[in-house]
């Protein structure tokens, strides 16, 4: 299918082909999940929400329930209000949901609804809530979305209850990975000992157990009085930057938690990072588990490093995602040739090039606000042995015959991401098994008679 | 469980159960309620599944970039040459083209497409975004088609203009405006145009091996693997054969006033509609050469497809179905094709269907089936489970719902791996209601309402 880009580069000012990212709605929709019994709410056309509900489940293969405005001609002219006050309304009496957390869409932006003095002017029942999120598509990325409804949680719900005090737990925002991550995150919070809450929390939300019936409010998520809580908790440890940190600074702003923003722990650095963050923070040391499950991943690093060593991998996809796998590849041995985002923001390629710097690594291509089409003309011009993205990867993979390590969002043709992390030291250890199995597989296919082993 | 689900007083008017509520119409094509969980989608996703298989048109979707993320490559159409149609092309608004307006993007995007493909033929999808600010998204497509040569084709699709079925419309109109408004009076006998069938996993190929046989030529395939230079032929056609009645009628009557063509619809879903539909085309044509090779091939597709089918009937049949698909078009054939397979149909659900579509569902379905349009999911988890469904007919989003209600799925979407068209398309269909309500994996889903 990609037969078509040309190994010419020219300047395109005004087109995106095959774009590596997609619009803030759907964000703020994955992020509204991971708060229990929340129906997240679009405030614009159909399609949009039923977009968004198609793209999340398919890729999480579980079903996503979001209610919408239903945008008319009439709407846009004399604006949204009645439409989302008749909405809030009818979630409530139809869905019954603790919360419902509202995104704007591109056309209710553009003319001018006023989100908070709808829902000031809506009938929310006793102990119900209402927040809401201004998620432009035409600014940010999905990611950007998710950031936003993550500082609305922060904006609209958390509190400082207790004072100058504190009630001695760490808030962990995660950042925009997967379930599984979410969840193996916390448990290694967990084995340390450390009292945590993390929001958003997707997890038993978008992954839940088949168990013959269908909840619409499954009994994952982060509790509305948890966030509220968290407030009063020591320290937040924000996981990205793209995705975390702005919710964490509004938190320190409001009600005086210290933030620290870290990578999301992709990969032995951040991961040791994460750890070492956590440590410090609780005055606790590293609990044995921990230190025994480092020492599996670096045993795995040194059998299989012939594997990989020096080969040339392309990245994409989400900055916070990239950012650390980059690191990640780098600790292995691999040279990350072209790194690339969609979303827009100066910080990624300034991060990206430092750790470039830093390896001692020249001649490699960084970009934010790419498109995949700029990624294959890159690729054209001088290939690379592995390409690590999400599944819109595989046109480029096909074309130019390399394999693909599917990490990211969305994947939306092969399953597990949902249940096994890629995050910790596990993930890392999942990871150099997806890389070097990668390898391997199209060695055995394609190599010659002669070369074929049993013994790799 | 169903108990606890409140189906509001405003959707009563939606939904009925035959010889419960009878003599009662039901509502259909109307708004969405809002703050309802809506299956439906908008006027640029109508607009866009329609004329995406198109092979070699480059589609700019001008707005901010989520429309065309999600609808990158979205229907699993196929087509016998040109691939350009899988990329995704967008003009990404941006915040300030959203204050100072869009249009010298998407003039500059047209521009920079040009000089990269020298494509045949753009279609232009105006967002909801550029509905909004109010680009000149007719005056830039004309502009263009001047500069360039080529055919440059606004499709007008904010999606706040109506719903899915709007969108239907807006392409139909965008292919004639391709087509152009000169009548043709001289027509090629023995050639028709196929409307409505958008080629997925093959479907339309297995149609146009149907007709080959018949000795009927097919023009152009509207819009399954159909390419610039058919398109602009499909007005010599004789007849068109309409099989998506939803998205295509608009157009066959539009070509029927514009270059006189005539046409029929037929559905190519199960068997019985698919003899019907062949002998249909057969006299339409009226050739008794091609009468006779029509009854041979029906005879021997006959033949060969009944003892196939007959295998898997023995394994489904007793069970129950719940359907809820797009268009009213589908659900009639499903029904038909359940009933051959010895199963009972107990919901039956569309998002776009029309009134007559849902007088046919009355007179097809047996009495106690639920008939409802605009579905949410939990009006669909509360009918099919008190009507105790076996299996569920839907698209991507109803998917993992019946999974988790322990029931079978089947997709009838752009998700179809199979062809579902034809005679092969029947086989493929019984093969797929078996593979589903017999898997093993049944037995370990907890706490079912009822055994497989």
């Amino acid at each position: 299918m990609l037969d078509y880009t040309p190994k010419e580069i020219t300047e395109r000012k005004a087109l995106n082909v095959n774009p590596a990212k997609t619009c803030q709605p759907i964000g703020a929709m994955y992020a509204a999940l991971g708060i229990n019994k929340c129906l997240p709410h679009s405030h614009g056309s159909q399609g949009c929400c039923s977009y968004h509900r198609m793209h999340l489940t398919r890729h999480f293969r579980d079903p996503i329930v979001a209610s919408t405005s239903s945008f008319t001609e009439g709407a846009c002219v004399f604006g949204g209000k009645s439409n989302l006050v008749k909405g809030i309304q009818n979630v409530f009496n139809i869905y019954n949901p603790d919360i419902i957390a509202v995104n704007t869409t591109c056309l209710s932006e553009t003319i001018g609804d006023d989100v908070g003095e709808f829902i000031r002017d809506s009938k929310v029942p006793e102990g119900k809530r209402v927040i809401y999120a201004n998620t432009p598509s035409y600014a940010g990325s999905h990611v950007t979305g998710f950031s936003n409804m993550c500082k609305s949680m922060v904006t609209q719900i958390a509190e400082s209850t207790m004072g100058e005090g504190n009630n001695g737990k760490v808030n962990i925002m995660p950042g925009f990975v997967e379930p599984s991550d979410m969840k193996e995150i916390k448990r290694i919070a967990e084995e340390i000992g450390m009292d945590y809450t993390m929001y958003p929390d997707t997890s038993d939300v978008v992954n839940t157990p088949n168990t013959g019936k269908y909840d619409m409010y499954p009994e994952g998520g982060t509790s509305v009085e948890a966030i509220r809580e968290s407030g009063d908790a020591m320290a937040t440890v924000a996981l990205g930057k793209y995705t975390s940190e702005e919710a964490a600074f509004k938190l320190e702003h409001k009600c005086k938690v210290a933030p620290y923003v870290l990578k999301v722990p992709l990969g032995i650095k951040a991961t040791d990072a994460m750890i070492f963050k956590f440590i410090e923070l609780t005055g606790k040391s590293v609990p044995k588990a921990l230190e025994k499950e480092r020492g599996q991943l670096v045993d795995l690093m040194v059998d299989v490093h012939h594997h990989y060593h020096g080969k040339k991998v392309a990245i994409f996809g989400d900055p916070d995602i990239v950012t650390a796998m980059t690191e990640f590849v780098i600790d292995l041995g691999m040279i990350p040739k072209y790194v690339l985002t969609g979303t827009p923001g100066k910080v990624f390629a300034k991060d990206i090039y430092h750790m470039l710097e830093n390896a001692g690594i020249e001649g490699s291509s960084v970009k934010s606000e790419g498109d995949l089409f700029e990624l294959h003309q890159w690729i054209k011009n001088e290939p690379v042995d592995l390409i690590i993205g999400n599944t819109y990867g595989k046109y480029i993979a096909r074309a130019e015959n390399i394999p693909l390590v599917r990490v990211g969002f969305p994947i939306l043709d092969r399953v597990g991401h949902s249940y096994f992390p890629v995050v910790g030291y596990m993930g890392a250890m999942r990871l150099i098994e997806k890389i070097s199995t990668a390898f391997l597989d199209k060695y055995d296919q394609e190599c010659a008679d002669e070369d074929f082993e049993l013994v790799m | 469980m169903p108990s606890e689900h409140v189906i509001l007083d405003s959707r009563k008017s939606f939904i009925i159960e035959k010889g419960v509520a009878a003599g009662a119409t039901i509502d259909c094509d109307k708004e969405s309620l809002s703050g309802a969980v809506s299956q439906r989608a908008c006027v640029y996703c109508g607009a866009r599944v329609v004329l995406n298989p198109i092979t070699d048109a480059v589609h700019i979707v001008h707005g901010p970039i989520g429309c065309a993320s999600y609808t990158w490559d979205i229907r699993g159409s196929l087509s016998s040459d040109s691939e350009m149609y899988r990329n995704s092309f967008s003009t990404d608004l941006r915040e300030k083209d959203i204050i100072f307006g869009g249009e010298t993007k998407l003039a500059k995007a047209i521009e920079e497409v040009y000089s990269a493909y020298h494509p045949k033929i753009i279609f232009v999808y105006a967002t909801c975004v550029v509905g909004v600010i109010g680009d000149d998204v007719d005056a830039v497509c004309k502009l263009a088609e001047q500069t360039y040569n080529l055919r440059v084709i606004p499709v007008k699709s904010p999606g706040f203009t109506g719903n899915k079925r709007t969108g239907y419309k807006m392409a139909c109109m965008a292919l004639m405006q391709l087509m152009g408004d000169e009548p043709h009076e001289e027509k090629i006998p023995y050639t028709i145009n196929y409307l409505g069938d958008f080629n997925l996993a093959a479907e339309a190929w297995i149609i146009q091996k149907y007709l080959r046989e018949m000795g009927i030529r097919v023009i152009s395939t509207i819009t399954g693997d159909a390419s610039y230079s058919t398109l602009i032929n499909a007005p010599k056609a004789s007849y068109n054969v309409v099989q998506c009645a939803g998205s295509m009628t608009y157009l066959a009557k539009q070509m029927k006033k514009t270059y006189g063509i005539p046409f029929e619809k037929v559905r190519f879903l199960g068997v019985d509609e698919t003899v019907k539909a062949l002998r249909k085309i057969a006299y339409l044509v009226g050739d008794t050469k091609v009468i006779e090779r029509t009854n041979a091939l029906i005879e021997r597709e006959m033949k060969k497809t009944h003892e196939r089918l007959e295998t898997y009937k023995k394994k489904v049949a007793g069970k129950k179905a719940a359907i809820y698909v797009g268009g009213g078009f589908k659900a009639i054939a499903l029904i038909k094709q359940f009933r051959n397979l010895g199963m009972h149909v107990v919901v039956v659900g569309t998002q776009t269907g029309d009134s007559e579509e849902y007088a046919m569902i009355r007179r097809l379905t047996e009495d106690g089936t639920v008939i409802l349009d605009d579905a949410n999911p939990s009006e669909l988890q509360k009918f099919a489970m008190d009507k105790q469904a076996d299996l569920l007919v839907g698209g991507v989003k109803e998917r993992p719902l019946a999974y988790k209600l322990g029931m079978a799925f089947i997709d009838h979407n752009h998700e179809r791996k199979h062809a579902l068209s034809g005679f092969e398309g029947a086989v493929n269909f019984a093969k797929e209601v078996d593979m589903t309500l017999n898997s093993p994996v049944w037995h370990y889903v907890k706490n079912k309402n009822k055994t497989i």
